[in-house]
């Protein structure tokens, strides 16, 4: 490097913070909370989990009732077996159902505190004061 | 003696209803209190209020009554008013917690922002408020009639009064512990004589009944175009989809302390229900056995109270039929009391207050109003229920379900799930799925009896008004974009995020 007066030499300027953390300060949440376009993503997603979760019980159920309705329509023997004692319609309609019901309704609870529980790990995870 | 047994177990339903009553009285101090219970009711607590409330004469003496009469294919009634609360579950019920608000038109007003729509709501919470009263004043009379010999409207007067009693007492707080107290009231008035009742028929050796076809064998038309497949369908639509929309339902959610406690309170509902739906088919039943035609002027209605006086003989029989009484006189009073309530807090949030502060100038606060619109809240259905009272119990708690089923099943599901829900698109399908739910409604009433189709179709209109009234807010919704409310997302945002989730502004206070 040729001395020029006095004046430093010119050295190139190069960002390389290697170290330095590039990311967000603030948390998912208050994205969520002022409605931003990444926050609505989220929540896009979230509603969408439920959502999908909801419609297949929904789907399930309706499926269930208009199966053993078909059942009873088009196979006229199943009117009349008799399971335990009972005949099939009201075995089914008077007691099964309601276990089953009971059931359905269970792990429709744990699938959705699942989802619920793993978007708020990735919304505001749990080592952040809340 | 059956007389002075059921006068004893009947009185003690009323007197326990008023004391625990009076004793939420001294508890509630806020305004939180009377209307949702402070939000403080565990889950379990919660299960056992929400299942006592719900589990009405039309379950306690209509079901079983009905079964009696029409077999097998009744038996999706009790079916369909469980399955609503999974319907529910899945649907409202967290979201609906979450929306902080306290009654069905709060959550109108909070959802579109719009007065409009909030007083459209706060007119169908009363209508099937009112709706659904009427058959529980029925109920009673009906009751006190068949154990004491007393006049109809005897056993309806009682009710009413107990009723506002309570509701003008300790508003929601009281409710709740009566509730809770008389699903269990309920479940042992029920079970301990049909399981009497049971041994008692293995032990004389297990006759079955002599029933027509029609009876035991699902979907066997009674007459030729009588279309049994539609009406229960169309019946299991009402059902499913009407409980959510049913006012004294849903407030009971309010009073969960999350959305969270809401879903799992649903589920303890739902087990709480199925148990108790196990009993009246084996009244049902055994009433077949005992009793196979009824004497013409008796209701089927009444078939679970004069089936013991009918098998057991002396004492015993008069101690099962007050125990069946006391049961029935609680299942009355606790959903006539939650019913009340819920239309109380509207007629008292929309109607009264506002025209009390402006007639005293604001001095008027506090919980004179309160009492007033309990009053009215019951005298209303009270009258209606003498004029009403050629129509069976169950038929108008059908209307009740399918008025609910087409105009707040749309809203609130569309409210929770469609962000592209709009003022005008929610206001079109209330108002037409009320016209058409109501319209064929008046008409199975007016023109009775109908037959064919037409009779089948206006008798169970759930199964076409509910999508009409769908379709209709979804197409004018996708029409009007512009009335589509502002703050949709926020809500949303209010909606669905769980509450471990810290928001500093989408959030209400409790």
């Amino acid at each position: 490097m040729a001395d020029r007066g006095g004046v430093p030499a010119r050295v190139r300027v190069t960002s390389s913070r290697r170290s330095a953390v590039a990311g967000r300060s603030r948390p998912l949440a208050t994205d969520l909370d002022e409605q931003t376009e990444l926050g609505d993503v989220y929540l896009a997603g979230l509603m969408r989990a439920q959502l999908r979760l909801s419609l297949s019980v929904l789907s399930a159920l309706v499926l269930a009732v208009a199966g053993f309705s078909v059942l009873l329509i088009a196979v006229p023997a199943a009117r009349t077996t008799v399971l335990f004692g009972l005949p099939l319609p009201w075995l089914v309609l008077g007691v099964a159902i309601y276990p089953a019901t009971w059931l359905t309704a269970r792990t429709y609870v744990r699938q959705a505190e699942r989802i619920e529980a793993e978007f708020a790990d990735v919304v505001s995870p749990r080592s952040e004061p809340s | 003696m059956t007389q002075t047994f059921s006068i004893i177990a009947v009185t003690l339903v009323c007197l326990t209803t008023v004391a625990v009553g009076g004793l939420g009285l001294r508890l509630s101090r806020r305004t939180s209190d009377f209307y949702v219970a402070g939000r403080t009711v565990s889950p379990r607590l919660n299960a056992s209020a929400i299942s006592g409330e719900y589990l009405s004469a039309a379950s306690f003496l209509g079901v079983a009554g009905l079964i009696y009469d029409e077999g097998v294919d009744l038996l999706w009634l009790p079916v369909g008013y469980t399955v609503g609360y999974l319907v529910l579950l899945v649907m409202v019920a967290a979201p609906m917690r979450r929306s902080g608000a306290y009654t069905l038109p709060d959550f109108a007003e909070a959802r579109l922002g719009s007065i409009g729509i909030r007083r459209l709501a706060a007119l169908l919470v009363v209508a099937i408020g009112w709706l659904y009263l009427v058959p529980q004043f029925q109920g009673a009379g009906l009751a006190l009639q068949l154990v004491t010999g007393a006049p109809q409207w005897v056993g309806a007067l009682i009710v009413a009064v107990v009723v506002a009693l309570a509701v003008g007492a300790g508003g929601m707080r009281s409710i709740t512990f009566v509730q809770a107290v008389q699903y269990w009231i309920k479940l042992t008035a029920l079970a301990v004589p049909a399981f009497v009742l049971l041994a008692l028929w293995m032990r004389s050796g297990s006759a079955t009944p002599e029933v027509p076809v029609s009876w035991a064998e699902p979907f066997v038309a009674v007459s030729g175009d009588d279309h049994p497949v539609y009406r229960s369908a169309s019946m299991m639509v009402a059902l499913c989809l009407g409980t959510m929309g049913l006012p004294h339902v849903l407030v009971r959610y309010y009073t969960n302390p999350d959305g969270v406690a809401a879903r799992r309170t649903t589920v303890t509902v739902v087990a709480l229900l199925g148990a108790f739906y196990l009993l009246p088919p084996v009244y049902a039943a055994l009433g077949r056995v005992h009793l196979p035609s009824l004497p013409t002027g008796v209701r089927s209605d009444t078939i679970v109270l004069q089936l013991p006086g009918q098998v057991v003989e002396g004492i015993g029989g008069d101690v099962l039929t007050a125990m069946l009484a006391g049961g029935a006189f609680a299942a009355l009073l606790s959903t006539a009391s939650g019913l009340a309530m819920s239309v109380t807090g509207v007629l008292h949030q929309e109607f009264i207050r506002p025209r009390l502060a402006r007639l005293t100038g604001g001095d008027a606060m506090g919980f004179g109003g309160f009492r007033v619109a309990a009053a009215v809240a019951v005298i209303i259905p009270f009258g209606l229920s003498r004029w009403m009272e050629p129509i069976g119990i169950a038929t108008t708690v059908g209307f009740a379900f399918s008025l609910a089923a087409a105009t707040f099943a749309p809203l609130l599901m569309l409210g929770v799930w469609w962000r592209r829900l709009s003022r005008a698109g929610a206001a079109a399908g209330f108002i037409v799925g009320a016209v058409a739910a109501t319209a064929a409604a008046t008409a199975t009433v007016v023109a009775a009896p109908l037959s064919g189709w037409a009779g089948a179709l206006l008798a169970n209109p759930a199964a076409w008004c509910t999508p009409l009234a769908f379709s209709v807010a979804v197409v004018v919704s996708l029409a009007t974009p512009g009335s589509v409310p502002r703050d949709t997302t926020r809500v949303m945002v209010r909606l669905h995020t769980p509450e471990r989730i810290h928001l500093d502004h989408s959030r209400l206070i409790d």
